[in-house]
């Protein structure tokens, strides 16, 4: 049996007061991609800060292996190193740094970690070229401050270009459809699908049934209070999407 | 909380260049009389005339009283407990580089400023100004040619005495402050560069400052002239061994620029700013002050300020001339218990003329750190214009950051533009360079340099470099 790229194990975490994840038990095999879907506040996007490392969200219970290893031990950016990446759902403005050179000095950090050579300003131009044209971006976007004065679409569209720049093993993509419209969308997950591969892992965290069009999970899941109340194939999304959360949360109560 | 020890770490960065050289230097007994002033200016075999003007300066300052207005604190100065004159003990007469001191060499070789030319790469003629006394000037044949004299103050006031009578305190009078007036009557060296009518200065003109000598204070002058149309680019940087004791830096620079000429100063100001209890460290007062004398002329300052225990330091232009124009670019550090209250002082004289101001204040540790700037539209300022700017950026929650702008418009046709900004290097910035793979260390580094963008980009390319690694070098040890 090949080893899962993720395992995760009765996870329990607070952030601030509040106990939100409370027994998350989730594996995704290579190549496959899992939608996370839930009404607000269940705890999608707690559970994408603790993967990711997020220092503000605590963690008091459960484990998580990333391939096979301890991924709550690891630094957040030893697991960006070792392949994780996290698409966020508001991504942060950096003054002063244009994109261009942020996205060389990640890709850099991660192949110095994999004892690859660092590339120069020329190799990386032209890397991000190709890559610019998964996502559609221009350019001119790649010499301003990192996110200063982007678009919603379009901060969204640089976390995609990033991914597409890192190639990340494990991917987790929080509300990357949120405040998208139509085109944005289709754009992001044109660039998400052409990401996708036999080796590497997606993790959707959605609330709306919308991007599962445009990028077809293998598995859905149901995440209410802080567990996964159901999982199912692509047609749970549909199912979710006539009736809405309230009745998976009632028979998760009752 | 980890990020909360890092940015302890980062405000506890340690000073790289504290050692001391072992040289006998020339020193006279501690203690400031008119008899300390005129064996000053006998050592230097001046000419009646200084020593009149020091002396001059002397009974003025006894008159006045250390400025207690600035937002820095520190212990009450015993003038009577400073060495006023100490330099590097020559085995003779100087001829050539060659018969410098080489443990002198050693040291600018250390900080990283060769001194023999073959051996620099092209493009800086430097001066050395060793506790207070310049050893060396580099590339001065090469800039003769052009007519550009470069040379230490003392050397200047020998051979081109006229130069110096007209300039010297055009800018800053000797009565202007308490440091300056000090500053005027002791003074032992610094840096003088003329460049005349419409010439080009092809490479940087740089000073490097060295205080060396326990319990001396170093008192500078540097005296630059752009002659009509010329342009000049300098810079000066410094630094000092780690001592327990404060040491005071008094300097005056003057700059004077005529019709259509142009200098650009820029400062790299990394003094030894006491250890992280605060202990020990540079109090760098100074007074500098440019001229833009004739119509069209530009004055640009430039400074990174990295070091003191205190700063005290108000680069300032004087736009005399019709549609002249001045800058001020400032990045100020304060980590540790460093203090600065810095900024700059834009007196609109001339119709037409423009000034911009763009400060950054990076506060760390216990870090105290102040912006204070005037900017003055006088009645015959037509149409004079001035846009000014101050972010600052904590780190941490123990240091602060404070903004004095004063706005005195007497002509209704100026225009005066005033932005400030105060930020704190958010927990998701950092968070976000982490997830990309980038070390949280380096990540601090990044935001702060990118914060500092706009003023590194005026630097010179070499020291834009510089600049860059000395803020990073700050900012080093700041991951366990």
């Amino acid at each position: 049996m090949t080893t899962p790229i993720l395992e995760i194990q009765d996870l329990h975490a607070r952030a601030g007061e509040r106990d939100v994840l409370q027994g998350i038990e989730l594996t995704v095999a290579p190549g496959e991609v899992h939608a996370i879907m839930g009404p607000n506040g269940s705890g999608k996007s707690t559970l994408a800060n603790v993967l990711a490392g997020r220092p503000s969200v605590d963690v008091t219970h459960g484990k998580v292996l990333y391939r096979g290893a301890d991924l709550l031990g690891m630094a957040p950016e030893q697991r960006a190193r070792e392949g994780v990446f996290l698409a966020f759902q508001y991504p942060v403005e950096i003054p002063g740094i244009t994109n261009m050179y942020f996205a060389k000095a990640a890709l850099n950090a991660v192949r110095a970690h994999r004892g690859e050579k660092e590339l120069d300003a020329f190799d990386f131009l032209s890397l991000a070229r190709e890559k610019m044209k998964l996502v559609e971006m221009d350019e001119a976007l790649m010499n301003r401050a990192i996110n200063e004065g982007f678009s919603g679409g379009e901060k969204k569209r640089n976390e995609i270009l990033q991914m597409a720049i890192l190639e990340p093993t494990l991917a987790v993509l929080d509300e990357t459809d949120s405040g998208l419209d139509i085109d944005a969308l289709r754009i992001v997950a044109n660039g998400v699908n052409s990401l996708r591969s036999a080796d590497r892992s997606m993790v959707l965290i959605t609330h709306y049934q919308r991007l599962l069009d445009y990028i077809v999970p293998d598995v859905v899941h149901v995440l209410s209070s802080g567990r996964i109340v159901r999982s199912g194939g692509k047609e749970l999304a549909l199912e979710l999407e006539e009736k809405g959360y309230g009745w998976l949360e009632e028979a998760a109560a009752g | 909380m980890a990020e909360a020890q890092d940015l302890q770490k980062l405000a506890e960065r340690e000073y790289e260049f504290g050692f001391v050289t072992d040289i006998e230097t020339d020193s006279a007994p501690p203690g400031l009389s008119e008899d300390t002033i005129r064996m000053i200016s006998n050592k230097k075999d001046e000419p009646e005339w200084l020593l009149d003007w020091r002396l001059r300066a002397y009974k003025r300052w006894l008159t006045l009283e250390d400025p207690a207005w600035a937002k820095v604190k520190h212990p009450p100065i015993n003038y009577q407990d400073i060495i006023y004159y100490s330099a590097p003990k020559p085995k003779k007469q100087l001829e050539s580089l060659d018969e410098v001191d080489p443990e002198i060499l050693r040291a600018y070789e250390k900080l990283g400023i060769p001194l023999l030319e073959q051996k620099r790469l092209a493009g800086v003629a430097v001066d050395a100004v060793f506790d207070s006394v310049s050893v060396a000037t580099t590339f001065k044949a090469e800039l003769e040619k052009q007519g550009i004299l470069f040379c230490s103050f003392s050397e200047a006031v020998k051979n081109h005495p006229d130069l110096i009578q007209k300039y010297l305190g055009s800018v800053v009078p000797y009565a202007d402050n308490f440091y300056a007036a000090l500053n005027s009557a002791v003074f032992t060296d610094g840096s003088f560069a003329y460049i005349p009518e419409g010439v080009r200065c092809p490479m940087e003109l740089s000073t490097y400052f060295r205080i060396n000598a326990a319990n001396t204070g170093q008192f500078e002058r540097t005296l630059l002239v752009a002659d009509k149309g010329a342009y000049v680019s300098y810079l000066e940087g410094c630094t000092a061994p780690m001592r327990d004791e404060n040491q005071l830096h008094a300097a005056v620079v003057e700059l004077v620029a005529l019709e259509d000429a142009e200098i650009k100063y820029s400062t790299i100001q990394n003094w030894y700013p006491g250890d992280k209890n605060g202990k020990g460290g540079i109090y760098n007062f100074v007074t500098k002050r440019g001229k833009c004398a004739g119509a069209r002329s530009k004055i640009s300052w430039t400074q990174v300020e990295t070091g003191s225990a205190i700063t005290w330091k108000y680069p300032s232009c004087i736009l005399q001339g019709d549609d002249s124009v001045g800058e001020f670019y400032s990045v100020a550090l304060t980590a540790n218990h460093q203090q600065a209250d810095t900024g700059t002082k834009m007196i609109h004289i001339g119709k037409n003329t423009s000034s911009t101001i763009i400060s950054k204040g990076i506060s760390a540790g216990h870090g105290d750190n102040t912006y204070r700037g005037l900017v003055r539209m006088q009645k015959g300022a037509d149409g004079a214009r001035n846009y000014s700017q101050c972010d600052s950026l904590l780190l941490g929650d123990q240091c602060g950051a404070h903004t004095f702008p004063y706005l005195e418009v007497q002509n209704s046709t100026a225009t005066v533009e005033h932005e400030a900004t105060t930020s704190k290097i958010g927990e998701d910035q950092l968070f976000y360079c982490q997830q990309r793979g980038i070390s949280e260390e380096d990540a601090i580094s990044l935001i702060v340099n990118g914060f500092c963008k706009q003023v590194f980009r005026e630097l010179p390319m070499e020291f834009a470099v510089e600049a860059n690694n000395l803020l990073s070098l700050s900012l080093e040890g700041s991951v366990g």
